[in-house]
């Protein structure tokens, strides 16, 4: 498999901070890779750096070949890559249908696709005319995919999808990540629940303090139990 | 020993660049002699102005050049010092007695309204702050004139300064050709009080407090996190600059005998005062003196200079409008943008630069 | 937030209470109408104001540059076009406010572009320089004004058929003040169709609340506000004209004194909401012209009052635009 996303030394500072020392990991083709690490480890950071949401200082990020680390945020989302901020970032005075249009580039969302996000996210059907200001916090969090996925992506970067979500809608997700990966998407996600992340994760990048400390297939990191404990400080699925 | 005790008057702030120095001890000496030197009744109203000046000035660098905050309501603030003053000099008469009381109310209505302005508006944002003040001024402006009874309405008030103050009062005979009388007496008054509030405010601005202020110009969230109440400390700020203002309000008014909304209130004198401060160095307070002296000079000197251009450029039509004497501010506001882009510390930041 | 009707009941309520305060009923028919024409023409001048702000988190200070722009172009075109000014005929009278109005919108529009590739776009995310920067912009477009047009302030007159008032029995309105109310109304109508009905509008609502996701969805938000920023700079001028004329004089400061009411307007309607400025504008226009009928000598600091009145009550304004 090729990398679809490959991040090479890549400095991150937000005013004064230096977040990012050199972020290195490849997102494979076709499959799911799951960013992980403890909180303030900067995963968040790196995801919006790859979005040019912050500028790399140094380093390289190549998407499909590409350099895009000099490039603006829309030509990179235009690129194919839609992403899922933790905020969420709905737009609260715009119905839930005014989100999902105005995330739809190509023209009005095509019916097949939104019915199939319905099946998945029954809230989102039923409140389509209501101002997404009004959605419960898991119902956001639907919107905020639902609004990446409405039109088809190479790349997804989603990060902590199921923040604040029953376990039902976890189940629905997963189902979701998995047509979506097996179909025409790379996902790149990142995860605190580790028993969603190593069902779903092929590969896994661990970062520790502003660097990838590990990266490597999902199914080894979830039987060393030992690295887990070390890199993200808890045993196999105690944190949620 | 002498280094020690410039130290000490300075508060620790030195120029820090020789033809800086020069130029400071120039406009000290300067305005010091100014009425042997140029004597006569233009010249010693223009240096007057100069000290008047230089005080509000300071007091507005403050503001936005230490904390930070932009704020339109700073000539509202001198007028409430001047027409403090002169309201008590037209009511009580012209006494001491009632210098003071003027002075005393001016000061205490400039620091309520302050504290009341920044209580309200300065937890929101710069932006915030600025478009208030610059309602609250215009208000108070319209209100000024409106309330005739008190303050005269747009002509103003013209009243009698204290005996000691008025040119009959004398002194001595002459010194150099000079007489002395209380016309010298209260420029050395005006003088004197200006060297006292600059220094006041360097004092401040190299505080403790000072520093707190920077740091909150820096990055308020930080501030905020490490513990400072940053609405408490710019309001306080606010309260200062405005009380200086208030008292360089109270110098104009001892010094003209007259106190109208034009001279106190109007926005000409706010857009004066951000030339002044961004011209000469935004966050330096010498800075405020250099614009100061720069702006007034302006005013009367620059006009002579653009009459000579607008002469010369008497037959193109549009062109010599430009150069038209009246039109001195569009290039002072040219220079004003070109100093933002930049040369955010001014004058005195290119000074301190080539040391 | 869409459901909030609170703010928009003011309204009536502050005309229902004027009513017994002013008295007779005509004149508070004449107060009224004078209030409404007056908030219409601020909120056209404000609309594009709040707008970049909350689109880009940009304050112009130098708005009122365009104001006075759009005052002084269309007092040139109706002083040269004087003959069709003063004919007795409604369509020559258009035929010269037309033009005029349409080259205040076009060169107060393109001064917008110009000011905000010159003075705007260099300062971006710098609070206090945006702030300093445009305020000396309006410094030197004032001077500017004062180049090309002369130190002295320019009269004009209404034309012909916009003197004088309706009478409804015994109440009188301007015609003038009618002509004000409908193309205000019209602005109106049309801003919200744009903002509610149209992609545009979905972008820019969207961009007032999150600009980075809207540029993260894919679309360059930079090119929406400049476009923004030139519909905006162009009502302003638009707003300038329709003010000079009901002044009948215009000066050099007209834009930093109208600038006072803008700002007054879309600090109460709540920094970036358009619904809110409209609001805000009405509940000013009549204040204003209500307390300037019942007691005169506060009229103008009653919006003051107002402000602080309605920040007690919002400290945010009327629609405190959700961010992020
Ligand atoms: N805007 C900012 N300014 C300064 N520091 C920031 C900013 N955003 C993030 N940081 C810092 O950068 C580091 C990494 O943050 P980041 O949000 O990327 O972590 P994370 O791995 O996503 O954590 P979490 O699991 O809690 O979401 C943290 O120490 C954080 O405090
Ligand atoms: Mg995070």
């Amino acid at each position: 498999m090729t990398a679809l996303l490959s991040l090479r030394g890549v400095e991150t500072r937000i005013g004064r901070y230096h977040i990012l020392h050199g972020v290195e990991f490849d997102v494979a083709e076709g499959g799911l890779t799951m960013l992980l690490g403890r909180n303030g480890a900067g995963k968040t950071t790196t995801l919006r750096t790859i979005m040019g949401l912050w500028r790399a200082a140094a380093g390289e990020i190549r998407f499909d070949g590409r350099d895009i680390t000099k490039m603006e945020t829309p030509d990179i989302a235009r690129l194919g890559i839609a992403y899922v901020p933790e905020s969420m970032a709905i737009f609260a005075d715009l119905t839930v249908q005014e989100n999902l249009v105005l995330a739809a580039r190509a023209g009005p969302p095509d019916p097949k696709r939104l019915e199939w996000i319905f099946g998945r996210f029954e809230a989102l059907k039923r409140f389509w005319t209501l101002p997404a200001g009004f959605l419960s916090g898991g119902q956001k969090q639907m919107l905020a995919v639902a609004r990446a996925i409405v039109e088809p992506r190479r790349l997804l970067l989603i990060d902590e999808p199921t923040k604040g979500l029953a376990p039902a809608i976890i189940a629905n997700m997963i189902d979701a990540f998995r047509e979506l990966k097996d179909g025409e998407s790379t996902l790149l996600v990142v995860e605190q629940n580790f028993a969603f992340a190593r069902q779903l994760g092929d590969a896994v990048a661990v970062m520790d303090d502003g660097k990838v400390a590990h990266q490597g297939g999902m199914a080894a990191f979830a039987a060393d139990s030992a690295l887990q404990q070390h890199l993200l400080g808890m045993g196999m699925g105690e944190h949620q | 020993m002498v280094k020690q005790a410039l130290r000490a008057i300075l508060s620790d702030d030195l120029p820090r660049s020789r033809w800086l120095a020069v130029v400071l001890v120039a406009i000290l000496v300067g305005l010091a002699v100014a009425p042997f030197l140029f004597p006569g009744a233009k010249s010693l109203n223009v240096a007057a102005k100069i000290c008047v000046f230089i005080v509000l000035a300071a007091s507005f660098d403050l503001l936005l050049g230490y904390t930070g905050i932009v704020s339109f309501a700073h000539t509202m603030f001198f007028g409430i010092g001047a027409y403090g003053v002169a309201i008590a000099l037209t009511r009580m008469g012209a006494s001491w007695a009632a210098v003071a009381v003027g002075v005393v109310a001016g000061l205490a209505v400039a620091i309520v309204l302050a504290a009341v302005i920044g209580l309200f508006s300065l937890r929101v944002r710069t932006i915030f702050f600025a478009m208030i003040t610059l309602a609250v001024a215009s208000a108070f402006a319209i209100l000024a004139s409106q309330l005739s009874d008190l303050t005269g309405g747009e002509d103003g008030l013209n009243y009698r300064l204290p005996a000691e103050l008025r040119a009959p009062f004398s002194f001595g005979d002459t010194l150099f050709g000079v007489r002395l009388n209380g016309r010298l007496l209260d420029y050395y008054l005006v003088y004197l009080a200006s060297v006292v509030l600059v220094l006041a405010l360097l004092r401040i601005v190299n505080s403790p407090f000072g520093s707190v202020l920077m740091a909150i110009r820096e990055n308020p969230f930080r501030a905020e996190a490490i513990g400072y109440r940053t609405v408490v400390y710019r309001t306080i700020a606010s309260c200062i600059a405005a009380a200086a203002a208030a008292l360089a309000g109270v110098l104009l008014a001892l010094w003209s005998s007259q106190t109208n909304p034009d001279t106190t209130l109007s926005f000409d004198i706010m857009v004066d005062i951000l030339l002044m401060v961004v011209i000469g160095g935004m966050g330096t307070m010498y800075g405020a003196v250099l614009g100061a002296v720069l702006l007034v000079f302006a005013q009367n000197y620059l006009q002579d200079l653009l009459a000579i251009a607008h002469k010369a450029l008497a037959g193109v039509p549009l062109l010599a409008n430009f150069f038209h004497p009246d039109r001195w501010l569009l290039w002072l506001g040219v220079a004003f943008i070109l100093c933002v882009y930049f040369f955010p510390s001014g004058i005195v930041g290119r000074l301190r630069n080539r040391r | 937030m869409k459901r909030d009707w609170l703010p928009l009941l003011l309204i009536p309520v502050l005309g229902l209470a004027a009513l017994p305060l002013v008295g007779s009923a005509a004149s508070w028919v004449t107060l009224t109408v004078a209030g409404l024409a007056m908030g219409l023409m601020i909120f056209i001048m404000a609309s594009g104001l709040t707008l970049t702000f909350g689109l880009m988190d940009v304050l112009n200070f130098g708005h009122g540059a365009f104001i006075a722009v759009g005052a002084f172009v269309a007092a040139s075109v109706m002083l040269a076009l004087a003959p069709w000014m003063t004919a007795d005929s409604l369509w020559l009278n258009l035929a010269a406010i037309g033009p005029a109005v349409l080259a205040a919108v076009v060169v107060s529009g393109l001064l917008g572009l110009a000011f905000e590739r010159v003075l705007v776009r260099p300062v971006y995310g710098q609070h206090l320089k945006q702030i300093l920067v445009t305020t000396g912009g309006l410094i030197v477009a004032e001077q500017l004004l004062k180049v090309i047009w002369g130190p002295e302030q320019i009269t004009l007159s209404r034309p012909t058929a916009l003197r004088g008032a309706f009478l409804l029995g015994d109440i009188a309105i301007e015609k003038y003040r009618v002509l004000a109310v409908v193309v205000g109304l019209v602005v109106f109508a049309g801003l919200a169709l744009t903002l509610n009905r149209t992609r545009i509008g979905l972008l820019i609502r969207a961009g007032v609340e999150n600009g980075e996701m809207v540029e993260a969805l894919g679309y360059r938000i930079r090119r929406l506000f400049v476009g923004v920023f030139a519909v905006g700079s162009a009502l302003a001028g638009l707003g300038g004209a329709m003010w000079g004329l009901y002044q009948e004089t215009v000066t050099a400061a007209i834009g930093a004194q109208v600038a006072v009411l803008v700002f007054i307007v879309i600090i109460i309607g709540g920094l970036g909401s358009v619904g809110g400025c409209f609001i805000g504008a009405l509940l000013v226009g009549l204040t204003a012209n209500y307390i300037g009928f019942l007691a005169p000598k506060v009229a103008l600091g009653s919006n003051i009052l107002l402000m602080a009145l309605i920040l007690l009550w919002r400290p945010q304004g009327l629609y405190p635009v959700a961010k992020r």
